[in-house]
């Protein structure tokens, strides 16, 4: 069987031999880009112009975010082991690496608040200075995508655990590890662009 | 492209084996990049280094986690169209404003 017919086995065939919502989820991602890339352009000009303190050199703790950083990689890991289980329908696996995949989320979201609050602590709020502004629009949007990711990977778990996702429903499991990847691909990004090349 | 597909019908882009590779790989490139940033030594070198480095990692999860590299060539097309739209704006952006050049911005 071909790569798309297999595709379009569950779903619905079109025009283009491809799933429907597996392209969609592809054109969405591909707006993502232009989202994500304006946010980054927008902190990367503004980089290094804050006249008042604090400045990112005073406040990023490389220690921690790196910390974060691998347990939202380690998510991604999960979720291609849950889509991997449920294509073989051992559901068993599939709700313990989706719910695997929910927690690291979580995890990295409690870094994100825990780092958001210190910076606030430290006197760096959303209209302080440049980096203050920049800085929280480009890694809370970020966040809010993570935190819709988990919401959608909690609500497949439920599904899970009701019975009512199995081997049928690979095709939406696996557009949600498309969203779940492309946030964490962004992330790499901003881990490099923010706290990597900070000076 | 032609791949295996288990009983159930589903295509399986890439095993279990590759998964925990990539996941390794991303694990390392990551140390590394944190092991660069803390070398003195490398820090005239630092912006290609970490640059080329995030780069690995991004291919890797969009070829191997997404399945980039195994699935139709309309999906490529659909990410990477937007990605280098999105990078050409930034580099210009950035070169209006002379973050090259270490210049202000356009008219300041």
């Amino acid at each position: 069987m071909t790569d798309d017919a297999a595709a379009t086995a569950e779903g619905h065939y079109t025009s283009t031999g491809l799933p429907n919502r597996k392209l969609l989820m592809w054109t969405f991602i591909g707006s993502e880009c232009m989202l994500f890339g304006s946010l980054i352009m927008t902190y990367l000009v503004y980089r290094g112009r804050s006249i008042t303190g604090p400045y990112p050199e005073e406040l990023l703790n490389i220690p921690f975010i790196t910390v974060t950083t691998f347990v939202l990689l380690m998510s991604s890991l999960m979720m291609v082991l849950a889509l991997a289980a449920v294509q073989r329908n051992d559901m068993r696996q599939g709700k313990l690496w989706l719910l695997m995949t929910a927690l690291l989320g979580t995890v990295f979201l409690g870094g994100q608040v825990y780092e958001f609050s210190h910076f606030l602590h430290e006197g760096l709020g959303l209209s302080t200075n440049l980096f203050g502004a920049s800085f929280y629009l480009l890694t809370g949007t970020h966040g809010a995508h993570v935190f819709v990711g988990v919401l959608w990977l909690l609500s497949l778990f439920v599904l899970a655990v009701r019975g009512r996702l199995d081997a049928r429903h690979a095709e939406t499991v696996e557009i949600t590890g498309l969203y779940w990847h492309f946030v964490d691909v962004v992330w790499i990004v901003l881990f490099t662009l923010i706290y990597l090349l900070v000076s | 492209m032609e791949h295996a597909t288990n009983e159930h019908g589903h295509v399986e882009h890439a095993s279990v084996r590759t998964y925990l590779g990539v996941a390794a790989a991303l694990g390392i490139i990551t140390a590394v990049e944190v092991m660069v940033f803390y070398i003195e030594a490398l820090h005239p070198v630092l912006v290609p280094i970490l640059l080329t480095l995030s780069a690995a990692k991004f291919v890797l999860v969009v070829g191997f986690f997404m399945h980039l590299k195994y699935d139709a060539r309309l999906f490529r097309g659909l990410f990477v169209g937007p990605l280098a739209v999105a990078i050409a704006i930034i580099l210009a952006m950035l070169a209006l404003y002379g973050v090259f050049t270490g210049g202000g911005a356009p008219g300041a």
